[in-house]
């Protein structure tokens, strides 16, 4: 306790802000990250299925999909945050706090997300497409038993990768008003010069990423036959 | 069974247009097992997609068993795919499922209860002498087990066609036999009608009823196997019975001046081609012995195509000049082919 207290003098006295800092930061992670992991999953199963050659041929949603995830990707997080507060005092009632965060977190992550299914579904053989049509799968079959199913392994490294991202942009998002442990890293750390209390940010964060990397790791390796 | 008339389909790629079935017309009939041979890039692999329309041609049309699949929309078109059966030379099993899942796939979508397919499953995995692989994945599995699931799992919902993509390309010669003889015996049992794609002759001679070899694009000759085989007309189907024999060899040893070949005053050097069931009439002998000439075999093939034979010969022949003469005007006058090799 005493090394503990050597180490974090500034941190005694913040148990409770360190904590609910924990908390807006795994809520934030949380929300935005189940939203965009559907919207995203959807994009790309959408892009996958109107490219060139896939089984519901599109070739001009295919263009205005790939164009928009092409500009959002473009655009740097820090200043998509500013951007998008007009739209997200709209719909969320607020641009402040977790709340305020989460919108801008989905613009930021979803085509993102979306790139990595397309690449994950892209990586299926196309033999397995044609063995199911030859069955007499339809579109829409394939899509869920063929494309989604065997790849599986691929979606869920590409999810790993997008989460740990995303975690990164919740610390991002703190740095204008949105909570959790980016803003408590800047409010004591950077800008009162309690340094320990970056590190225990800090700390908290790269627990945070490990967990979900080893968690990938497992699902992957459960799934892989 | 199977009516091709008039098939084309062209690909559009970014280095031009590549015609990969030109004015195709096959009629393949029920119960029989029909090889397509050709060496690759002859469009054969697109022409047994055309049959089940997994490649829509851009014109002609595609008759199955009675149904004009090129008529058909999706769905109907879905649902005549069920009636026929298809496995790939790379297997293309679902390897996130089971060995139980893959074959069962199709008869899922009859909507048939949960023991009845288990059932069907065990059946097949029987039929193909895997059954204690039932709960193994595709990766557990040596290449000729896995193109064992695929035949289960593409004859599973009872076709009455099965189109075989080079099934056997990836494998070894003893597997690619006891592959042929399960193809075999499902088109006797089941009576079953079997398109065969391959580049490999020793296929077709194997299993095949009747054959067309396509070159090009296009099918440069058709008809029962014995009779391409025995008597090849376009190039591309000589080359191919050449590849199995060693008579090319032949030539390669009289320009080289081996001494297998090397001839003594009076020996005539010559190469026999036997038809079909000529070569149960012991011509060598009797020749031998009506001449009065001696017959020296250098080397020799004999295929054996379904119930005929197809005998190549190389044959030195030795004694009095007239006798020589007689015997080898005896030989063409009884369905041989013999030509004699000059030096």
């Amino acid at each position: 306790m005493t090394i503990l207290s050597s180490l974090f003098p500034n941190m005694a006295d913040k148990g409770p802000q360190f904590l609910s800092a924990i908390l807006q930061t795994l809520s934030m992670v949380a929300v935005s990250g189940l939203v965009s992991f559907c919207i995203g999953l959807f994009v790309g199963v959408v892009l996958t299925a109107t490219r060139r050659g896939g089984v519901m041929e599109h070739p001009k949603l295919y263009a205005v999909l790939d164009k928009c995830i092409n500009i959002f990707r473009s655009i740097p997080f820090v200043i998509l945050l500013t951007a998008l507060v007009p739209l997200t005092r709209a719909v969320m009632g607020t641009a402040i706090g977790t709340r305020g965060a989460i919108l801008p977190l989905i613009f930021g992550t979803v085509p993102f997300f979306s790139r990595q299914i397309e690449a994950a579904l892209a990586q299926l053989d196309h033999g397995l497409v044609e063995a199911a049509q030859s069955m007499g799968d339809s579109p829409l079959e394939i899509l869920f038993k063929v494309y989604l199913r065997e790849s599986i392994p691929a979606i869920v490294r590409g999810t790993t990768i997008t989460l740990i991202s995303l975690i990164g942009l919740t610390a991002m998002a703190g740095a204008v008003g949105g909570g959790g442990l980016g803003n408590f890293a800047i409010m004591w750390g950077h800008q009162r010069q309690q340094t320990d209390c970056t590190y225990a940010a800090m700390i908290i964060i790269l627990a945070l990423v490990f967990s979900v990397q080893a968690l990938g790791n497992f699902i992957i390796k459960k799934t892989t036959h | 069974m199977i009516r091709l008339e008039n098939v084309s389909k062209t690909f559009h790629t970014e280095s031009g247009a590549v015609a990969a079935v030109k004015n195709v017309t096959l009629h393949i009939h029920a119960g029989e097992i029909f090889g397509i041979i050709g060496l690759s890039g002859a469009g054969k692999s697109t022409l047994v997609r055309c049959i089940n329309l997994l490649e829509r041609p851009d014109s002609g049309t595609v008759t199955v068993d009675g149904r004009t699949l090129t008529a058909l929309d999706d769905k109907a078109l879905r649902h005549a795919r069920t009636s026929m059966g298809m496995i790939f030379q790379q297997f293309n099993l679902m390897p996130s499922r089971t060995v139980f899942h893959n074959i069962a796939w199709p008869l899922k979508k009859q909507k048939l209860p949960a023991e009845q397919i288990a059932a069907r499953v065990r059946e097949l995995l029987e039929l193909v002498d895997l059954t204690d692989k039932e709960n193994a994945y595709p990766s557990q599995l040596s290449g000729g087990q896995k193109q064992r699931v695929a035949i289960a799992r593409a004859i599973a919902s009872s076709p009455k066609v099965l189109l075989c993509d080079e099934a056997t390309s990836a494998l070894d010669p003893a597997t690619t036999r006891s592959i042929l003889a399960l193809l075999k015996k499902i088109n006797r049992t089941l009576g079953l009608t079997i398109v065969v794609i391959t580049h490999e002759m020793a296929v077709v001679k194997e299993i095949c009823d009747r054959v067309a070899v396509m070159e090009n694009g296009f099918i440069v000759e058709q008809g029962d196997v014995l009779d391409v085989f025995s008597a090849p007309q376009a190039t591309v189907t000589k080359s191919f019975v050449d590849s199995t024999g060693n008579l090319s060899k032949l030539t390669e040893m009289v320009e080289e001046q081996s001494p297998v070949v090397a001839l003594k005053p009076g020996e005539v050097l010559a190469r026999l081609k036997y038809l079909g069931r000529s070569a149960d009439q012991a011509l060598i002998s009797r020749v031998s012995r009506q001449f009065d000439v001696d017959c020296n075999i250098i080397f020799g093939s004999m295929e054996v195509i379904r119930d005929a034979t197809i005998g190549n010969l190389g044959l030195i022949f030795s004694g009095e000049p007239d006798n020589v003469r007689d015997a080898v005007k005896y030989l063409s006058e009884n369905n041989v082919q013999i030509e004699v090799i000059d030096r």
